[in-house]
């Protein structure tokens, strides 16, 4: 049996239609209501549903076999594990942003607001910039709006967010984009089933936002 | 009762991994569990973390807890002539990956040191697979060679960072990344798919050889296969299992290791739990001659491994009252424990412990006996 993680949500949705379309689909899923796992004993997957943020989590520590995460949680938290597919899904970037008509006071240091601190330093730290993070759980615009930060660090998907909130992208960090994770033991001992699985979506399954 | 009840799961790996150690003429090394810190201090290349656990002696020397054990012994024995052969169990102390907290965690492991050859490679990894197979008997070691990965990667003619992140890419297996990577330092198409290949390689030798051979640019990744090679026939001469897999995605810590690398994981268990390699530039770190390999096995990380859940935490229950007589309680407890049944006495009701059977004294005379 293989164990897959997906994201709750639009993007875990949309992942779910990939693997249906290469043959690993578990028809019971489609009937909504409130339960989180699925299984299909007849082609050996059982599916789960988890918090975007916690399914790198699940996978590294064995309770997924294989799981659909963000690129930005990757970066963030940078679990131990294989990271085998770009499925091509949910893409938006990662940004830095700021009111508009910011201007960067290089002699001082820069006050980040963000939830992915992790992701901020190491930006700044290529650059030698001194910054100062400022962990936010959610809303980060408002954080330079009321003075709490000069720029935020977020996902920035279509920028409507931003624009309504008067601020801007000033720099992109890089892309962002769902990928296919793997436990490294799972991998191993599952050999066949993951590597059946990522060949026939990098062959047949819709890896494009289109 | 069974040995097998009273000894956890990391305590019974330990008593089989020594006595197969022994079996193969490895002395057991017994250390202090502290270390003066400026070996830590000096040698901090060479260590997985960088945080040191320290504390000061009543005279005012810097101690450290002990976060390396190989460190202790290439260093404890920079001395001595020869070969050694050494293996060890000791806790050592590091930081939790994400937590960032100080684990005490139990650690065996297996080092040679001295004149290295075929043989005594081909040896270590023979007892990495054995020491999985004492654990269990779904195991699998996957083995690397630093030589082919590094012979690739130094072809290409890339600076340290852009090295760095492609050995992270190749580690994830990371093939979409590699492929971005390349187009954005300007490696060839040719290249490229070379580093894919070899990043999502994997599978036995007489499987994986000839993409091996057909990766190989220069001299230093043609002498790591012949080296592979060499090595795997005098594991399966003797006497090891083909649980044996390429896997170039391992590639360990590219300071501390030069040559083979291995990691072996063992079904059920989210993590390597074996880890090891070639490690020369620790040994002329110390100024002194020759090679040296080993490798560690987690132990605390069977603590969950396969471990039933117990239903009782013992066979009979025996509640007696003022007027039972020790010495007929004293029957009772002998008699049982005699038929191999672990049994506990006691005069309040006790409500936490679950038993398999009760039975109730009264004035020394047995009142009730029921099966929970």
């Amino acid at each position: 049996m293989l164990n897959i993680a997906l994201p709750k949500g639009r993007l875990g949705d949309r992942v779910y239609d990939i693997f249906e379309s290469v043959g690993f689909g578990c028809p019971a899923i489609r009937e909504g209501g409130r339960k989180l796992v699925f299984e299909n004993e007849e082609n050996g997957v059982r599916f789960f549903w988890v918090k975007p943020s916690d399914v790198a989590i699940y996978v590294e520590r064995g309770a997924a076999d294989i799981g659909v995460a963000g690129k930005d949680i990757l970066l963030e938290y940078q679990p131990d594990v294989y990271e085998l597919l770009d499925l091509g899904v949910g893409k938006c970037r990662m940004c830095v942003a700021a009111p508009k008509g910011f201007r960067d006071d290089t002699d001082r240091t820069l006050r980040v607001a963000t939830k992915f601190s992790r992701i901020a330093r190491t930006h700044y730290l290529e650059r030698s910039r001194e910054i100062d993070v400022i962990g936010l759980n959610g809303s980060i615009e408002l954080a330079p709006i009321l003075g709490l930060s000069d720029v935020i660090v977020d996902i920035v998907e279509t920028g409507t967010t931003l624009r309504e909130n008067n601020l801007e992208v000033i720099e992109t960090i890089c892309p962002i984009s769902a990928r296919l994770i793997a436990n490294k033991a799972s991998y191993k001992f599952r050999h066949d089933a993951i590597s059946t699985l990522c060949r026939k979506i990098a062959e047949e399954g819709s890896l494009s936002d289109d | 009762m069974m040995m097998q009840e009273v000894l956890k799961n990391e305590e019974q790996a330990m008593l089989r991994l020594r006595a197969l150690y022994r079996r193969y003429g490895y002395a057991q090394y017994k250390m202090s569990k502290f270390e003066e810190y400026d070996l830590y201090a000096r040698n901090k290349n060479f260590l997985s973390s960088e945080y040191i656990a320290t504390f000061n002696e009543p005279g005012g020397r810097l101690m450290a807890l002990k976060p390396d054990v190989t460190l202790s012994i290439v260093r404890n024995t920079r001395g001595s002539a020869g070969t050694c052969k050494y293996f060890y169990n000791e806790n050592v102390y590091r930081l939790s990956a994400h937590r960032q907290e100080l684990k005490e965690r139990m650690q065996a492991g297996l080092e040679y040191i001295g004149e290295l050859d075929v043989f005594a490679m081909g040896e270590v990894i023979f007892l990495a697979l054995k020491s999985l197979e004492t654990i269990s008997d779904r195991y699998l070691l996957d083995v690397s060679h630093l030589g082919f990965v590094s012979g690739l990667l130094e072809s290409l003619g890339l600076d340290g960072e852009a090295q760095g992140k492609m050995l992270r890419c190749i580690s994830e297996k990371n093939a979409p990344e590699i492929e971005k990577l390349c187009a954005s330092l300007g490696v060839s198409r040719e290249n490229c798919e070379r580093l894919m290949t070899l990043a999502s390689l994997y599978g036995k030798w007489e499987d994986v050889r000839e993409t091996m051979l057909s990766l190989c640019v220069g001299e230093k990744m043609r002498s790591a296969v012949a080296e592979l090679e060499a090595i795997l026939k005098t594991v399966r001469a003797l006497g090891g299992t083909d649980a044996l897999y390429l896997d170039f995605s391992t590639v360990n810590d590219m300071k501390y290791y030069n040559g083979i690398v291995f990691q072996g994981y063992v079904d059920g268990l989210p993590t390597c739990i074996l880890s090891g390699g070639q490690y020369d530039p620790l040994l002329k770190q110390f100024g002194r001659e020759g090679g040296a390999i080993g490798f560690a096995v987690y132990l605390d990380l069977l603590e969950r491994f396969h471990t039933p859940e117990r239903d009782y935490d013992v066979d009979v229950l025996i509640r007696y009252d003022d007027a039972t007589e020790p010495a007929v309680l004293a029957g009772h407890v002998r008699r049982i424990t005699a038929a191999g049944e672990s049994v506990r006495a006691t005069r309040e009701p006790e409500e936490n412990v679950k038993y398999r059977r009760l039975l109730s004294l009264e004035g020394g005379r047995v009142k009730e006996a029921d099966d929970a």
